[in-house]
């Protein structure tokens, strides 16, 4: 019993991080429909600005702190740049919008070689983060996967505020689901684009951020959680932030359970195979919005 | 008002208009008619700059809005209900109307007026577009229109697949618009007693082209059936 509450602490844990990268995607995949693949750069972008941070302020936890809403800004820049150079010029092209944004990807991985080195680097996390929380006998959480798991429900939170509340969130949504009404009802659909942008690859920073607490960072730490996030948004349900959420748990449980059941290689290809044979069941993912009309 | 000027429009490489002009008086009405593929639709399109001419202007109080984005003619004071009871399915009704209302400093009054004018919106606030019926739908495309406080009011087709209980309110409410004044309109309609009770002006379009325009009142709906059956 104890193995199984540690291990699904554990998966909750591998599930919020995954959550966290899968936010800024459900903005800029699962509602805009581009499949960006320089996303997993952006969560890089994010990572180095917490090591930047921590070498020009000294305390680990005020260095942590601010790096999340510097790099949420860096990385959202980096975003909204992104798309204003490249991807609006090839909103009705995706197949030249995924291959464009791969060469992308491997143009800011070198770049973050040249500047930081190809060998991985590792941040020092807060004391208060490195520490165990004792909950009963034998079971005992970490305090760096506790402050993710925070950061990631906080960071959906937000989100959900800003898309349900706010004049920018009625302004995403109705672009995204009906762009020429929305432009001739007065909006400015290219700047919307831009701030959906901004505010998913900002999302991906912050993601970044939280990672350095997970282990070291190298150019490619990016890439290698960005097809675990796809499938989040997809399995999710695209543009469904609810589906995301319930998705990212659930796979970090299973993985994380599979893992100690059979081995890390074994635990994916099921988890895979069961997705596969999840989509062909539900190929519209685990939630859609029913209306009487598409318009 | 609107003066579009010999246009020029199509679809790819496929031309659906060759050289339309049509005029829109001040505070008045023009009618457009037609029958399907005439390329009416196609002509509210390029006035509203969802497409961009080929060839000729669209000129807004004598100011050339052609190469304006559609977001930018609405600043001017342009509106335009699309064809097929557009709306934002996701959102609710009032979210419908507060998007438009979003940024305005009198954004409120104008939801409240938009909601007099159509009382049915009221109860159905809460429920999402999607949800609702093509009449009630029709209705808050008009209402988000008005919310602009627009000069100038784009419609088509405005009561085309809706049940005639509902037809007959929002054919009243498009009457009472044009006959307070300050709103020019410009409507495209296959009824033609409709439209040329509402019109001053009116155009027939056949094949991307006017074969028939004149003055318009109850008195010349004969002369457009006759322009209408060749």
């Amino acid at each position: 019993m104890t193995v199984i509450l540690n291990q699904s602490f554990t998966g909750i844990s591998i599930g919020a991080v995954l959550l966290l990268i899968a936010l800024g995607l459900t903005l800029t995949f699962g509602q805009m429909g581009v499949i960006n693949m320089a996303h997993g750069e952006f969560i890089m972008a994010g990572a180095y600005t917490t090591y930047v941070l921590q070498k020009a302020i000294s305390g680990a936890g005020v260095s942590l702190l601010v790096a999340l809403p510097v790099a949420f800004l860096v990385a959202g820049a980096m975003g909204a740049l992104l798309e204003w150079l490249l991807i609006r010029r090839l909103y009705t092209r995706p197949l030249d919008t995924l291959l464009v944004t791969w060469g992308v990807s491997l143009m800011l991985q070198q770049l973050a070689r040249d500047i930081f080195g190809a060998p991985n680097v590792q941040t020092r996390a807060p004391d208060i983060l490195t520490g165990n929380i004792a909950v009963a006998e034998g079971i005992s959480l970490a305090n760096s996967r506790l402050f993710i798991l925070g950061l990631a429900l906080l960071s959906v939170l937000a989100l959900t505020l800003v898309l349900r509340f706010t004049p920018l969130g009625r302004r995403i949504r109705a672009v995204v689901q009906n762009r020429d009404l929305a432009e001739v009802s007065g909006i400015a659909t290219g700047r919307v684009d831009r701030m959906t942008f901004f505010i998913g690859s900002g999302l991906a920073g912050v993601a970044g951020v939280a990672i350095t607490l997970v282990g070291p960072i190298g150019p490619t730490t990016g890439t290698n959680y960005i097809v675990d996030a796809f499938l989040v948004v997809v399995v999710g349900g695209i543009g469904q932030l609810k589906g995301s959420v319930i998705t990212a748990f659930v796979l970090g449980v299973l993985q994380s359970v599979l893992e100690y059941s059979t081995t890390v290689s074994v635990a994916k290809v099921i988890v895979l195979v069961a997705i596969v044979a999840f989509l062909q069941w539900r190929p519209q993912g685990l939630y859609t919005l029913r209306t009487r009309s598409l318009a | 008002m609107l003066e579009i000027d010999d246009i020029r429009v199509g679809y790819d490489r496929t031309p659906v208009l060759h050289g339309v002009t049509v005029a829109v008086p001040k505070d008045g009405v023009a009618a457009v008619l037609g029958h399907n593929g005439a390329g009416k639709s196609t002509l509210l399109r390029a006035a509203m700059g969802l497409l961009k001419p080929g060839k000729g202007t669209v000129r807004l109080d004598s100011e050339d809005i052609t190469r304006l984005a559609p977001h930018q003619r609405v600043t001017r004071g342009m509106a335009y209900v699309p064809q097929g009871q557009q709306a934002f399915p996701h959102l609710t009704t009032a979210e419908n109307l507060q998007l438009v209302a979003d940024g305005r400093p009198d954004g409120k009054e104008a939801i409240a007026e938009a909601l007099d004018l159509f009382p049915a919106l009221r109860e159905l606030s809460g429920r999402r577009a999607g949800l609702l019926s093509g009449g009630q739908r029709q209705q808050l495309a008009i209402a988000r229109a008005l919310i602009t406080r627009p000069r100038l009011l784009l419609l088509d087709e405005p009561t085309e697949g809706i049940q005639p209980s509902v037809v007959a309110e929002i054919e009243e409410t498009i009457l009472a618009l044009t006959r307070r004044g300050g709103l020019s309109v410009l409507l495209v309609e296959q009824h033609v007693g409709f439209a040329m009770r509402a019109a001053q002006r009116y155009y027939v379009l056949e094949a991307g082209r006017v074969t028939s325009s004149g003055e318009g009142g109850a008195e010349a709906e004969q002369t457009v059936r006759a322009a209408l059956s060749v």
